[in-house]
């Protein structure tokens, strides 16, 4: 029953001396990983009928390897223009262009996790960080040779997140913090160059968010892949990101940017420190007026 | 009574209760046994014809696994074709809802006329009853594949077999099993409807005869070996269905 427990026992290792930011601005120099230009997203407009018009025009620009948040009141779009960016979903208007390509069709180099874990029950913990190799395009056929080099792998990301000694349970032995935890193995396994990150703590109580939080500062710290995180907890925003992107209401537009300079590693302390305290005001105001327009 | 205990017991003194219920009010009522015999007498009867009894039984009995055999094999292929996109969802389920509305007496005559009396048309009917929720419940669990799961998957490159293989099929799999408690009883209404109408051998048959003959009694002793075969069968099934899909069924483990 307690295995939420065991949450506690997260990797509070920090990667230390790791310069950081300075890598980050070194590449702004440099083209952005991804380019969107005036994107829109249109459901259901088949016909006559408009349909809904979920993305207008936002235009986005992420550089390789930094962190990028998108906030926003609940249903403004910040998940659809995570589809348009990992193909799932063509624009409808406007141009995304991802690694200098146009985007046509789904993007191999992604890494996804989601609100919900959907672990697979009838596989073991390791099992499942394994899945995105067994299926992969690029890894499915030597998957059986290289198997032991894949495993060892997946061991030393669950390590990292503080759950190897769990890699032979089944997810539902697991807490939802464990499970999220394993979600983000998953995404992470076949070195994604990007991370998508849709809510994924949205469904954590507080203290096992905030222990993720540093979890996921630590994998990207140590990697240094490109996020775009979705979320609508703006400490989160804040705390991860090194620029926050609010939405308008639906259809989503993007009406403020901001950089976030905090150094880091960030800690939880720093959360409360007035730097943080006021970027967080200055958001939540922004989202009140977008959402009272 | 522990609680385990009481659990396991329970089907049985149901049943048992239900039986002292029927042995009671046909005696207090004093019904004839040409409406409705008692147990005790439907029992006695079975043992007496025990083997003209075992002879058809043993004879359903192998007649409903065939067809229901065929019906796994079927349902399954045709749930996987049916929940595997959403254009053949469309495309065939009504055409399997309309199907299954066909009562299957009305079809049995139709078998007698294409493969004669006998064997053939019970072991088709048998199946034809049988395999709907099969494949309704493969289709199922097939399409309620979880959209991110999907997405994520997609944006691997995963190819069509992999996903079914790795994640649909397994995923479907309680569904399946469970599909297969429903069917196994069915099969053997199917076969039994065919035995009655269209049979020289088999269980079914021997009820026929015996109703003709006003042997109520023998015609009940037929009803409770078709009913017990049902439940056998039904608790292998669902045996079956705890080993193979554990996984499915934590809730209720973990709290015993």
């Amino acid at each position: 029953m307690s295995i939420s427990s065991q949450d506690a026992a997260a990797p509070a290792a920090a990667p230390t001396g790791e310069p950081g930011l300075g890598a980050v601005e070194s590449t702004t120099a440099a083209r952005p990983l991804i380019e969107l230009d005036k994107v829109s997203l249109r459901y259901g407009g088949s016909g006559g009928s408009e349909g809904t018009l979920a993305v207008e025009e936002a235009s986005l620009d992420v550089a390789a390897g930094s962190f990028v948040a998108l906030v926003g009141p609940s249903g403004c779009g910040k998940s659809s223009l995570l589809k348009i960016v990992s193909g799932l979903m063509p624009p409808s208007g406007g141009v995304a262009i991802v690694g200098g390509h146009e985007v046509a069709g789904p993007l191999k180099m992604v890494g996804m996790a989601f609100q919900n874990a959907t672990l697979l029950p009838w596989r073991t913990t390791l099992e499942n960080v394994l899945l995105p190799l067994e299926v992969s395009e690029r890894h499915r056929r030597a998957y059986r040779r290289e198997k032991g080099a894949h495993v060892e792998r997946a061991m030393a990301l669950l390590e990292k997140v503080g759950l190897a000694e769990f890699a032979d349970h089944p997810p539902y032995a697991l807490s939802g913090g464990m499970q999220q935890r394993a979600n983000l193995c998953r995404a992470l396994i076949h070195e994604p160059e990007l991370l998508l990150l849709d809510e994924p703590f949205a469904a954590l109580d507080a203290f096992t968010r905030e222990e993720l939080w540093g979890v996921l500062q630590d994998l990207w710290l140590d990697r240094r892949f490109t996020v775009i995180l979705v979320t609508h907890d703006l400490r989160e925003s804040v705390y991860l990101a090194d620029q926050v992107h609010v939405f308008s209401k639906r259809p989503g537009r993007i009406v403020e940017t901001r950089e976030i300079g905090l150094p880091r590693p960030r800690t939880l302390e720093a959360t409360f420190e007035p730097d943080f305290v006021d970027i967080v005001h200055h958001l939540r105001d922004r989202i009140s007026m977008v959402r009272a327009q | 009574m522990k609680g385990m205990d009481a659990r396991t017991l329970a089907p049985w003194l149901t049943t048992v209760g239900l039986f002292v219920l029927w042995e009671v009010a046909c005696r207090a009522l004093q019904v004839p046994n040409f409406i409705l015999p008692t147990p005790s007498e439907s029992f006695v009867t079975m043992w007496e014809f025990r083997g003209a009894i075992w002879f058809n039984a043993y004879y359903t009995f192998w007649v409903t696994l065939l067809g229901f055999a065929i019906a796994v094999a079927f349902g399954l292929v045709l749930g996987v074709i049916v929940g595997s996109s959403a254009l053949t969802y469309s495309a065939l389920y009504p055409v399997l809802i309309g199907f299954n509305s066909i009562p299957k007496v009305a079809i049995v005559p139709v078998l007698v006329v294409w493969f004669g009396i006998g064997t053939v048309p019970a072991v088709i009917t048998a199946f034809l009853i049988s395999f709907f929720p099969i494949v309704v419940n493969v289709a199922t669990g097939l399409a309620t594949l979880e959209p991110e799961l999907r997405d994520l998957l997609r944006s691997l490159g995963a190819r069509k077999l992999d996903i079914l293989v790795k994640v649909g099929l397994p995923r479907a799999m309680p569904y399946f099993f469970a599909s297969l408690k429903v069917a196994i009883t069915l099969a053997f209404v199917g076969s039994v409807i065919s035995e009655t109408i269209a049979g020289n051998k088999g269980i079914g048959y021997l009820m026929l005869s015996a109703s003709s003959s006003f042997r109520v009694p023998l015609v009940f002793a037929g009803l409770l070996v078709i009913a017990a075969m049902g439940v056998g069968m039904y608790a292998i099934f669902a045996l079956i269905e705890k080993r193979m899909t554990g996984w499915a069924f934590r809730g209720s483990e973990t709290t015993g």
